[in-house]
């Protein structure tokens, strides 16, 4: 808790030759932040296959990792992580002071900034961005994160460009709250706000001209179902090493391909020009291809995500079906649980799945996490055994087919729904569901599209068992905070309750409030790995396995640096450039 | 007689597909759910009649696969391991999901080894038995979904052939309004409206209403036409001026007419409704596993590569070929005789 001025980047006038080029007014006034990667040259136009079309353009409903991805090129923070380093480095922040209690934050902002439209860059956003977030009717998935101690962040404007953030209690990683809290533009959304209507604004038909963002591209134009190209934002506020203003790129064009598998062709071909994302087999066939089609692959190694199984433990109200209520009883009972994460066969899904390119979970934090793994933790051994006679004292017995059947007689079937996209978690059901039916379970493999398998898990609560996953957005254990939060937005298995329903519930939401707010880092991580072991015992998510990061992009390309972090290839694309000309690109 | 000896043949065949299908349980020498982890997409095994010391054998021999460190989903054969095949084995009780299960098995090898004589898919389960038992489910629900289609279409045909006038009207609308509709979107929209969380035979029976009671158009329109030249006939004439009422003249003497129709189109409908349920599965909408049909078998070859890699999974698709052409045949030869068959 020592009073600390962080250096900041030294801002440079423009005063190269490129400064002609740009549309822009008294550059002499602007402070801009220099970036460290490779000088590239300017032009081209970087073609990214997405699974998805994006369900918003609204950073403040912005959740699943489409929309992200897409948003985050058009939007900027204060603070910024690096996914390269992991650590925190200034934004539209160009420096920051924390006060002794660890309590106060007094951020200074750029000046002479613009957004995209050309409209400067105050203060005013800032607050009225976090005012957004902050707002209970509006249901950001951000709120969860800027709510310290319990208490939203006090936010006080000093003057024009400078801020003080007031937390109810020191927090651990303050700053890193405001990586991805993406500045609003004031003068576009007020009135949809002040009207109620924030939450519905800039949806995917909006023209052009009534977003603006402080990112390193704008929209260009949405084509529905076909494409969505960003252009360079030509006020954009960083330039590289020798002063040129960035992004390099032209444009980012967002194609929509559903398939996984079609994604690698059309990278294979030539069509895009990165590709993240990639499953193990395609991964093999392009590795096979790399010398002569020039591109290269990389397994970044373990990343952030991990894929679990989990049942539908929502509390289903007065008026749910009996069938529904009978077969979440078998899913609130704890040996239940520990039975099916017993059965199922970890090792053959690393092989099988990931064809090794992955490593077998039994909580939630995943190996690439060096700096918060718990490696202590239990890794028990696939055991059938061990599962039946869990299932036996549960009061599970076995019919003469071998089916197995509950206290009151009914044989346990139930259906696991996945993403019908997702091969890799198609399989993964698979295999669990050929465990499963050596206990006796029967279990069906539902495939859904990803938007109704959402709105399944999340609105309506109709589903029986899940595979799915999630991918941290940070490191630390703060971002995971509203999936363990029993009230949280992501506390997938039961986002009913707003009360912990299980003493072990209770000891999370404790545990994780605690971290939290401990400063001191090897305190902070005891907290964490109790929460990591409590969630290997009580089982809410059945940790099954992580993939490693597989991404590829071509060899053309300057400053591809993919990480583990999130937004594998494209976190930097202010810096991606062609090497040589791209020549026409028929799109 | 040419055109006896060609339904002669064509009938043979079918029958030989279709015994071979129904016996899968016998033919095929192990379950269709069994997934051996070891061997992902194991390549079909070869078997040897002479061994490694330049010895003639009778038995034919396998030698099991390896599979070579490091490298996912590549083998070589260890061919200093020899396992018999032996024929009428028997094996452990167990529950597979067919229509009709048998402990012998035409063929087997010991237990250490394998004998995969159409290789495994992804999860190690062995092609040629899921080929067969996926044949079961495939042909079956094509042959009741058509009969489906037909009935429904004889019902209709014949009641507005037979009826005329605003029935008549009313119902051919009807069928100009289904033939018109594109059938595959109709049917992936019907299917993706209906609950998805079937079992898999509750699937199958799904598809088979679904795909049936869309099909009725064509039979139904083919049905009133032969019924509106029935009806005109001087027998029927002469029926009904003895006083015989409608629906003993539809009975007695005009539908009889129509089975050449009927059964045409029956041959002709279950290939079609075997690509649709190949069509349904390939949007997942099909079968559900770990059930095996035709269509989720080639729904699995979606990855591009996997054909280069494993031309094996390609197999379910040829063997597609004779029972197709075996119905065309069929529908043909029937067409050239039945529809000439007076009752």
């Amino acid at each position: 808790m020592v009073e600390c001025l962080v250096g900041a980047f030294v801002g440079l006038a423009l005063s190269s030759p490129f400064a002609t080029l740009w549309p822009r007014s008294s550059p002499q006034t602007e402070e801009l932040l220099g970036t460290d990667g490779e000088v590239g040259r300017y032009g081209g136009r970087l073609v990214v296959a997405e699974r998805t079309e994006p369900k918003t353009l609204n950073p403040v409903m912005a959740l699943d990792d489409v929309t992200l991805e897409v948003v985050r090129r058009m939007t900027a923070d204060l603070i910024h992580i690096n996914r390269q380093t992991q650590r925190t480095e200034p934004a539209l922040a160009k420096a920051w002071k924390v006060s002794r209690d660890a309590r106060r934050y007094t951020l200074e902002l750029r000046h002479g900034v613009r957004f995209s439209d050309g409209h400067p860059f105050t203060a005013r956003d800032v607050l009225f961005s976090f005012r957004v977030y902050l707002d209970e009717k509006v249901h950001a998935p951000q709120r969860d994160l800027l709510i310290v101690g319990g208490k939203p962040i006090q936010i006080e404007q000093v003057d024009p460009y400078t801020l003080q953030f007031e937390l109810a209690q020191p927090y651990a990683a303050a700053e890193r709250i405001f990586d991805s809290v993406a500045i609003l533009p004031e003068h576009r959304l007020e009135k949809a706000y002040q009207e109620g209507k924030i939450s519905a604004a800039w949806g995917l038909q909006t023209s052009p001209d009534q977003i603006a963002g402080l990112g390193p591209f704008r929209l260009k134009e949405y084509v529905p179902g076909q494409r969505l190209a960003l252009e360079r934002n030509p006020y954009y506020w960083k330039v590289d090493r020798k002063g040129n203003q960035l992004p390099y790129l032209d444009e980012i064009d967002f194609l929509f391909v559903a398939n996984q598998d079609a994604q690698a062709m059309r990278f294979e071909a030539g069509e895009t020009d990165v590709v993240s994302g990639l499953n193990a087999e395609n991964f093999a066939v392009l590795e096979d291809q790399q010398q002569h089609r020039g591109y290269r692959l990389y397994d970044v190694g373990p990343g952030l995500e991990y894929d679990f199984l989990f049942f539908n433990l929502n509390d289903l109200g007065s008026g749910a079906p009996a069938e529904a209520v009978g077969k979440q009883r078998w899913f609130r009972e704890l040996k239940f649980r520990q039975a099916v994460s017993a059965a199922i066969d970890r090792s053959a899904i690393v092989r099988l799945v990931y064809r090794s390119h992955g490593t077998a979970l039994w909580s939630h934090v995943t190996p690439g996490n060096k700096l918060w793994v718990d490696s202590s933790l239990p890794k028990p051994d696939c055991s059938h055994a061990r599962a039946r006679s869990l299932l036996e004292a549960a009061g599970f017995h076995w019919d003469s087919k071998g089916i197995l059947i509950d206290s009151d007689g009914k044989p346990v079937e139930f259906s696991v729904i996945t993403n019908a996209g997702n091969a890799a978690r198609t399989q993964i059901a698979t295999i669990v569901q050929s465990d499963l039916a050596e206990l006796g379970m029967q279990v069906q493999v539902v495939r859904l599209e990803s938007r109704s398998l959402l709105d399944r898990v999340f609105t309506s609560h109709d589903y029986e068992a899940c595979v799915l996953g999630l991918v941290s957005g940070d490191a630390d254990p703060n971002p995971e905070m509203n999936v363990w939060l029993s009230n949280g937005s992501m506390h997938l298995w039961n986002l009913v309750e707003r009360q912990p329903e299980w003493p072990w519930e209770a000891e999370i939401d404790h545990l994780m409030r605690q971290q939290a707010t401990t400063l001191n880092l090897a305190e902070r991580k005891r907290l964490y790995d109790r929460v990591q072991l409590l969630v290997g015992e009580n089982l809410p998510l059945i940790c099954i396995v992580s993939p490693n990061v597989l991404v590829g992009g071509k060899s053309d390309l300057g400053n591809f640096n993919p990480t583990v972090l999130g937004d594998y290839v494209l976190w930097n694309a202010d810096q991606l450039f062609f090497r040589h000309d791209q020549g026409f690109k028929n799109k | 007689m040419a055109k006896s000896a060609r339904l002669l043949r064509t009938l043979v065949l079918l029958s030989a597909i279709h015994i071979l299908v129904l016996g899968a349980g016998f033919f095929g020498p192990y379950d269709p759910d069994v997934q051996d982890r070891e061997l992902p997409f194991a390549p079909p095994t070869r078997l040897h009649w002479v061994d490694a010391r330049g010895r003639f054998h009778f038995r034919p021999f396998v030698c099991p696969y390896v599979a070579l460190t490091g490298r996912f989903g590549v083998y070589k054969a260890d061919l200093r391991q020899t396992f018999p095949v032996h024929f009428f084995v028997r094996s452990a009780e167990r529950r597979p999901p067919g229509v009709l299960h048998s402990r012998w098995h035409l063929f087997g090898t010991d237990d250490e080894a394998r004998i995969f004589l159409l290789g495994t898919d992804e999860y190690g389960r062995d092609q040629f038995s899921r080929l067969l038992y996926g044949g079961q489910v495939s042909l079956l629900a094509a042959l009741v979904a058509a009969g489906v289609s037909v009935g429904l279409g004889l019902l209709l045909g014949s009641v507005a052939g037979f009826c005329g006038g605003l029935i008549d009207g009313i119902s051919m609308r009807l069928t100009e309004l289904f033939l018109a509709l594109p059938w595959l979107y109709l049917l992936l929209a019907l299917r993706a409206f209906l609950p998805l969380q079937t079992p898999p035979r509750m699937s199958v029976f799904l598809f088979i209403m679904l795909v049936g009671v869309m099909g009725w158009a064509w039979p139904a329109r083919l049905v009133r036409g032969v019924v509106l030249t029935a009806k005109e006939r001087n027998y029927v004439l002469a029926a009904r001026g003895f006083g015989a009422s409608d629906a003993y003249l539809l009975r007695r003497h005009v539908v009889p007419q129509t089975f050449g129709v009927a059964v045409t189109q029956a041959g002709l409908l279950i290939p079609r409704y075997i690509l649709a349920e190949v069509a349904l599965s390939y949007f997942g909408l099909g079968v559900g596993e770990p059930l095996p049909s035709l269509g989720n078998m080639l729904a699995e070859i979606q990855p591009h590569n996997l054909t280069s890699s494993h031309w094996w999974m390609l197999l379910p698709g040829v063997a597609l070929i004779p029972v197709l052409a075996g119905y065309y045949s069929l529908a043909d030869a029937l067409h050239e005789r039945g529809g000439l068959v007076q009752v």
